[in-house]
């Protein structure tokens, strides 16, 4: 598993996701990713060995390494891409979740062929309804997740800029002694240029929430004022055909386990219902 | 992640690329991101660890790296490489919204739709017209400006594309001016000019791109303002027969529908 499974994972949420959301996602994997993994990489792999601290005392340089550096740029930013990248398989788990339902229909209605069940695996959703949540609270946890994240690292290297020189006493260090880190400038250029692609992702990430609010609102608005969808225009039929589904899919489920409790505290209602049929 | 994952997602765009389009695109693969990843990174691997300064100074070395390379030849490449390929994907996002229409129009059931299944549509190589042909257009402009920005970056940072043997540092803390060597100097001096040969052809090629498809703009204006003087009863006649026939078998199907639907 490395950043190929991590895109194979990803690209097939891509296919339910608004505009904003695969801009988003294209955003993450090359200009993030990609650039992790071809350049910022090698910058940082050689940050411990040579760091160099102006002393001869054995293990002076490692603790100060590890005093000024608590977690190393490269790991923080991993982390960050993984854990913004995942509440998009809400989203995926739902659109399964969804998929799993209608196949279920198609079997109860007697259309269980292979021709629409392979239609089933390959429309895409709508992102309305209960869907309509998971998509949100995944924006939402992908903004939090990348607030934190610039906030943690402003909290461990205040101001962006790597430094070139630090002065470090930690035992057991004689006395102060100056500690040189390993291309600072190049570092910095990376810092700035993540921390930009960043910002730009909590920018695109805000869009789609604005812009999928505004959708939700609007859809409402619409539904309030044409509230009986009986003599509904030929576009209002097709965009409620999928609600209708939903409902149907509710309805279906619902009347299931309704059936089912009812019958476990009434064992005797399957008679009296049979009898009045027959009236 | 990494360039074989950008040669799959560029690789879709090249079926829409005009014919210098494609030979820009071998280029950017075979003569620049192969040659990076094969060659070049072994050369600039041990830039640091084999640049050597006269002095036993703890600290002198890495200060005297971090001011004659403020960032490696190598990661300039790769993020010019990365900046350059991208607009391409604003050609395919836009190929994609296209065929997303169609196929939607397929799904509707329009006679207009001319394809027989999907399949075909996925198939379907796109002309470069109307407003394809400005998001082609732009993305060979931001191509050119990033090329263009990257080169000057780079003359503006190592003045000039030759790699010194020596240079003479004197940043703190190195006690006076010291001597330091750089490993390698003419291999990457070779591999300098090669890439720097590369994306000139590059930027030539994406001008001479852009200057065909101006061309072939102005001969298709200029084709339909002379068709349309010298023969205005004839004014593509056969077409806009055509477009209004298609328009009423398009309002004939929607009445249809929603006379099935109420």
């Amino acid at each position: 598993m490395n950043w190929a499974g991590l895109y194979t994972v990803l690209s097939g949420v891509n296919r339910h996701s608004t505009a904003i959301g695969r801009i988003w996602l294209s955003v993450i994997f090359i200009f993030r990713i990609m650039v992790l993994v071809v350049a910022a990489e090698s910058v940082w792999g050689d940050e411990k060995s040579a760091f160099t601290c102006n002393t001869q005392q054995p293990g002076c340089n490692s603790v100060c390494y590890d005093h000024f550096f608590p977690i190393s740029h490269i790991r923080l930013w991993a982390l960050q891409l993984i854990l913004v990248t995942t509440p998009a398989l809400l989203v995926a788990m739902h659109v399964a979740y969804q998929q799993h339902q209608e196949k279920k229909l198609l079997v109860l209605t007697g259309h269980a062929d292979p021709k629409h069940m392979e239609e089933v695996k390959k429309h895409k959703m709508r992102i309305a309804g209960s869907l309509w949540w998971t998509y949100v609270f995944s924006v939402v946890f992908r903004l939090l997740f990348e607030a934190v994240f610039m906030y943690i690292f402003y909290m461990l290297y205040p101001g962006y800029q790597m430094v070139r020189l630090v002065k470090c006493e930690a035992y057991p260090c004689p006395n102060t002694v100056d500690c040189f880190i390993s291309r600072p400038t190049e570092k910095t250029i990376f810092t700035v240029f993540m921390l930009v692609t960043s910002s730009v992702c909590i920018v695109l990430n805000m869009a789609e929430l604005v812009y999928l609010v505004v959708r939700a609102c609007v859809r409402r608005s619409q539904h309030n004022s044409n509230p009986s969808s009986g003599k509904s225009s030929f576009y209002g039929h097709k965009l409620s055909s999928e609600y209708k589904q939903n409902e149907i899919n509710q309805l279906l489920t619902e009347q299931d386990s309704s059936l089912k409790d009812m019958l476990r505290r009434n064992p005797g209602l399957q008679e009296k219902g049979d009898r009045c049929s027959a009236c | 992640m990494d360039w074989g994952a950008l040669h799959t997602i560029l690789g879709g765009v090249n079926k829409h690329s005009t014919s210098i389009g494609k030979i820009w695109l071998t280029v950017l693969f075979i003569f620049r991101i192969m040659i990076l990843v094969v060659a070049a990174e072994r050369v600039w691997g041990d830039e640091q660890d084999d640049f050597i300064c006269n002095t036993l100074q703890p600290g002198c070395k890495n200060v005297c790296y971090d001011h004659f390379f403020p960032i490696s030849h190598i990661r300039l490449w790769a993020l010019q490489l990365i900046f350059v390929s991208t607009p391409a994907l604003l050609v395919a996002m836009h190929v994609a919204y296209r065929r997303h229409e169609k196929k939607r129009q397929f799904r509707k059931g329009d006679e207009k739709c001319e394809f027989k299944d999907i399949e075909e549509i996925r198939r379907q190589r796109f002309r470069i017209e109307g407003t394809l042909w400005w998001t082609y257009t732009s993305s060979i402009f931001f191509r050119l400006v990033f090329e263009a920005v990257f080169m000057y970056a780079f003359y503006f940072m190592y003045d000039g594309f030759q790699m010194p043997r020596l240079m003479k540092c004197n940043a703190w803390p190195c006690p006076n001016t010291v001597d330091c060597f750089v490993s390698r100097p003419t291999e990457k001096t070779v591999f300098t000019i090669f890439m720097i040969a590369v994306s000139s052809i590059c930027i030539l090629l994406n001008v001479a791109e852009l200057c065909y498809l101006l061309t072939k703009f102005f001969l298709r204006k200029s084709r339909k303002a002379g068709n349309s003087k010298h023969h205005p009863n004839h004014e593509n006649k056969e077409e806009t027969k055509q477009n209004e026939m298609n328009e009423l078998i398009s309002d004939s199907c929607q009445n249809t529908v929603i006379g099935f639907t109420s």
